[in-house]
């Protein structure tokens, strides 16, 4: 994928650089918030990492003129200023996710595979297929191979959401905002229990296990 | 409403005023004594001693010359008298009248120094009132001198009127000026009062307000300013000091975890897991300095929250499904009941952490196989959440320390925490207008927030 990172400090932009090099994506930068929308206008990029606070023009105003001038390109707002107030800010502003600086690499990391796959236009689905495992999503019902799996619902968003970043780490940041829909920092790993007891119901018993732990991450729910 | 009025006696106002008006009503009683003894009390005097010259004078004339003498002095007397104010009366033993102005003897006995008061009759039926003295002569001879004092009775009359409204005006604006003078002063204690106690609660930006005068009170209040401005800055400093460890030390802490991330991806089996650790404990500062840093925002008003009305059973809904898991891996009850249809304007993702931060102390200290409840009812006009559990609870004397910033007790020191989650619940329950306290739950602890309704 062809990636943009628009970062004034040279240290992030270099750490982030590489870091989606090396994960197989192909990556311009730029250091000010001009030469940026320049490039995000005349290019087509399949993601804009957008720092918040930049020289000439800043982040939100980027932004903002790309939608402005119908560029729906997928933008991730880095920022320093992390609260989830200038997190709404910044999701107003035209941007498709928001992290706050400093962050994990293995968040930004997850969050643009989430973005860059979100944007691939689909489709609206009703199944979603994962080797035997399979979600009927009018009729709520979940099946691994011919068994019927009952499932809470917010067990059933939660495999949603895991169907549809299928082969993707998803951090418990993701998962709290997007299967929650709250943003907080729980101080014990409250997600854990809700993933072990989902990977209970769709993987006991059965030889081929999907849901899978990254260490240090998150989940990623796969056939390998 | 005795209560009321002992409260108003016991106000500087009050016996300030009373004392001021005691003093006034004292002076002038002294200064109405000197007129009374200098305008009255001279005429009083000056007719005694007319009347003893004049009763002195006659007793001689008899002594000296006679009956006939006298009688005839007396009719002299009264026809020189142009004022027709002296009375005369001059009489045998069985009170026969021999001369004099007076017709009959006054049935009023004499005092012992032969001084009489009486009331006599004017030609043309008008009574007036006199003051005389009686000297005894020879022979059971009585000789009566008296003089009318109805003009000096009249006088003491009008002089007694004047004073005792003077002396009641005086008291009214004695009590008036009282209660402005003090008032005054005491306005003034009143608002330092009033700044100080939003100063001890902790709102260390108040002033006490200075007029420009100059007087002691703004000397008072420039001083204690000064104080406060020193107070607030070295507070000031030190928080300052804590949030930019919190936010300086993120970033290098941020770009070591990385490091050991990307390094843990190379890294043989046995280096894996140990560099991993490294990276969640690295999770946990960066999670504390976070927290820190949020408190930071919340409690100094820079942070914008997004106030909406939130439906509370389901936010609370929510964070008990949430918690439900591990609540049940302690082998733990975790029950709601919540008043249907309760809102609170407020910003949500900081209502969810609050509730989740206490959520997340009980699961913790309630022992195994215990019930955690939470209850949400509306009291008043406010919302009380309260989450009761089981464990070991928080003395009564520890109250006030755990919504400090990384206050532990000691008995939780062995288990994981920050030390930052019930300062975080003050944070925010304080930005919503509500308040946070404890009560022994008896055993347990129940956490109560209680937050205004939306109106």
């Amino acid at each position: 994928m062809h990636l943009l990172i628009v970062e004034d400090d040279r240290d992030t932009r270099e750490f982030v650089a590489n870091g989606l090099k090396q994960a197989g994506h192909s990556v311009d930068v730029a250091d000010n918030g001009r030469d940026g929308l320049l490039l995000a206008s005349t290019v087509e990029f399949d993601l804009i990492v957008l720092d918040r606070m930049l020289p000439e023009v800043d982040g939100l105003t980027v932004v903002r003129t790309l939608r402005a001038s119908d560029n729906h390109v997928p933008v991730l707002i880095l920022s320093a200023l992390g609260e989830v107030d200038q997190r709404v800010e910044g999701l107003r502003a035209g941007g498709d996710d928001y992290l706050a600086k400093p962050f994990a690499f293995s968040e930004l990391e997850a969050r643009v595979d989430a973005l860059i796959r979100r944007h691939v236009p689909d489709a609206p689905t009703t199944t979603l297929t994962l080797a035997d495992l399979q979600m009927d999503l009018i009729a709520r019902h979940v099946k691994r191979g011919e068994r019927l799996i009952e499932l809470q619902p917010r067990e059933f968003r939660l495999l949603e959401y895991l169907m549809r970043h299928a082969g993707q780490v998803v951090t418990r940041t993701m998962l709290l905002e997007h299967v929650w829909d709250y943003h907080f920092d729980p101080q014990t790993n409250v997600i854990d229990v809700h993933v072990s007891r989902l990977r209970a119901k769709i993987d006991k018993g059965f030889e081929r296990q999907l849901l899978h732990t990254v260490r240090g991450a998150g989940y990623r729910l796969a056939v390998a | 409403m005795s209560k009321r009025l002992s409260a108003l006696v016991r106000t500087n106002t009050f016996q300030l005023t009373l004392s001021y008006s005691l003093l006034f009503g004292i002076s002038l009683s002294l200064l109405t004594l000197f007129f009374y003894w200098s305008t009255i009390g001279v005429l009083e005097r000056e007719t005694d001693a007319t009347l003893k010259s004049e009763i002195t004078g006659l007793a001689e004339q008899y002594i000296e010359h006679g009956l006939d003498r006298l009688v005839n002095v007396i009719a002299h007397r009264i026809r020189s008298d142009g004022s027709g104010d002296m009375l005369y009366l001059f009489a045998s033993r069985d009170n026969r009248p021999l001369a004099g102005n007076l017709r009959t003897w006054p049935d009023v006995q004499a005092d012992a120094d032969g001084w009489v008061e009486f009331v006599h009759e004017r030609a043309g039926g008008i009574a007036l009132p006199a003051r005389g003295r009686v000297y005894r002569l020879r022979d059971g001879l009585r000789l009566l001198v008296a003089r009318n004092t109805s003009q000096i009775l009249q006088l003491k009359h009008i002089f007694n009127r004047a004073m005792l409204i003077a002396l009641g005006l005086t008291l009214v604006l004695a009590a008036v000026g009282g209660v402005f003078m003090s008032s005054r002063v005491l306005n003034r204690i009143a608002a330092f009062t009033t700044t100080t106690a939003e100063i001890i609660d902790g709102r260390l930006d108040r002033r006490l307000q200075t007029r420009g005068s100059g007087d002691e009170f703004d000397v008072l209040a420039q001083h204690l300013n000064e104080m406060l401005e020193r107070l607030e800055s070295l507070v000031g400093a030190v928080r300052h000091v804590s949030d930019n460890i919190a936010h300086d030390l993120r970033t290098p802490l941020t770009r070591l975890r990385n490091r050991i991330e990307l390094a843990a991806r190379e890294a043989p089996e046995g280096l894996k897991h140990e560099l991993e650790a490294g990276v969640t404990e690295a999770d946990e500062l960066l999670a504390t300095f976070s927290a820190l840093l949020r408190i930071a925002r919340i409690e100094s008003g820079s942070y914008a929250a997004s106030l909406e009305r939130i439906a509370m059973p389901v936010l609370i809904d929510d964070a008990v499904e949430l918690y439900q898991g591990i609540a049940q891996d302690k082998d733990l009850v975790l029950v709601s009941d919540c008043d249907p249809g309760v809102s609170v304007t407020g910003d949500r993702n900081l209502l969810f952490q609050a509730v989740a931060n206490v959520l997340d102390n009980a699961i913790k200290f309630a022992p195994h196989s215990s019930a955690i409840a939470v209850n949400a009812h509306v009291r008043g006009d406010q919302l009380r959440l309260e989450i009761c559990d089981a464990g070991p609870g928080i003395p009564s004397s520890e109250h006030k320390r755990v919504t400090q910033r990384f206050a532990r007790l000691d008995s939780s020191r062995s288990l994981p925490g920050s030390g930052l989650g019930l300062s975080l619940v003050e944070a925010v329950v304080g930005l919503h207008g509500g308040s946070l306290d404890f009560a022994d739950n008896a055993p347990g602890l129940k956490v109560r927030l209680s937050l205004p309704l939306a109106i």
